[in-house]
């Protein structure tokens, strides 16, 4: 039956995974600029920004972490010289997850761009299963959701967090 | 397959996000809540635009931006002082606050708050 209606969702989809172009809206017909805004033919365009950058098919169609580790852009890490920038290469796994594939929460990406500070200790506290997270608050903004549905890829992107399948854990 | 209660009340949530036209770029945040109140349009912000350049965490932590849309109560005496936007818009590294128009872009009567594009409102692949 599972396998049925994966097979059925694919075909859905097939054509338009294939058909996928990223396509951004101009500031003029974003619902948000003024039109006829004095400043608004000063500002930079979505498109030339993001269509020079890696494609993803969600969020601002930008694979960030693939421009960040490719080096296509360099964005500063830090405004004052005195500030210590924090790295962690640590991954965290959240098995409590139903039915759905573990989570694997890896530290390197997220402190590539953020301070330890932005989750700790208001968001998560840092002790492994200290955290009562689920998907609910999540879709409501809370942990994960507060930049996962805003600025960060969005919550239907399922498997990009839910990555583990429980075979691999032996368990 | 059991989808279980669960599945279908965030399955709900997600298709009711699909309805919602999204044209807004995703992460761009409309800042309202004195602008219009005093006589300027709205302000936007995207974040895109600002992520190329910095990371989160320069505004996110050494500015003391809360990363939650309407936690931050920021007026122009304190950008022209040179705290929150203002420590970049000073004319040094992005543009100075005397050019008013280029963040008050906003169409008349926005309501504040983080908008989104695309697959924010809901799957836009699927």
């Amino acid at each position: 039956m599972k396998g049925l209606c994966c097979l059925f969702l694919s075909m859905l989809m097939a054509p338009a995974i294939q058909a996928y172009e990223p396509k951004w809206n101009s500031l003029k017909q974003d619902g948000l600029h003024d039109p006829e805004g004095p400043g608004i033919d000063t500002l930079q365009e979505p498109s030339e920004a993001l269509s020079v950058l890696p494609p993803d098919t969600t969020g601002n169609q930008v694979n960030w972490m693939k421009a960040l580790d490719e080096g296509i852009i360099n964005p500063r890490t830090n405004f004052r010289p005195e500030t210590k920038v924090r790295l962690r290469d640590t991954d965290v796994l959240f098995k409590e997850t139903g039915e759905m594939p573990v989570v694997r929460f890896p530290h390197l990406p997220h402190t590539q761009w953020l301070d330890c500070r932005n989750c700790h200790e208001k968001l998560f506290v840092s002790k492994v299963g200290a955290n009562p997270v689920t998907m609910f608050k999540i879709l409501q903004g809370e942990y994960c959701g507060r930049c996962h549905g805003a600025v960060a890829f969005p919550l239907t992107e399922c498997n990009r967090c839910h990555s583990v399948p429980r075979s691999r854990l032996g368990e | 397959m059991r989808i279980g209660l669960s599945g279908w009340i965030m399955g709900g949530v997600l298709l009711s996000c699909a309805a919602v036209p999204a044209l807004a770029e995703y992460g761009d945040v409309v800042l309202n809540r004195r602008a219009e109140a005093e006589g300027m349009p709205p302000v936007i912000f995207p974040h895109w635009f600002h992520r190329i350049r910095f990371r989160c965490k320069v505004c996110h932590s050494e500015l003391g931006f809360e990363m939650r849309a309407g936690a931050n109560d920021v007026t122009m005496v304190e950008i022209i002082e040179g705290k929150f936007c203002g420590l970049c818009h000073n004319n040094e590294i992005a543009w100075g606050p005397e050019n008013c128009e280029l963040c008050h872009s906003g169409r008349p009567g926005l309501e504040p708050g983080i908008r989104g594009g695309n697959a924010t409102a809901g799957p836009g692949r699927w």
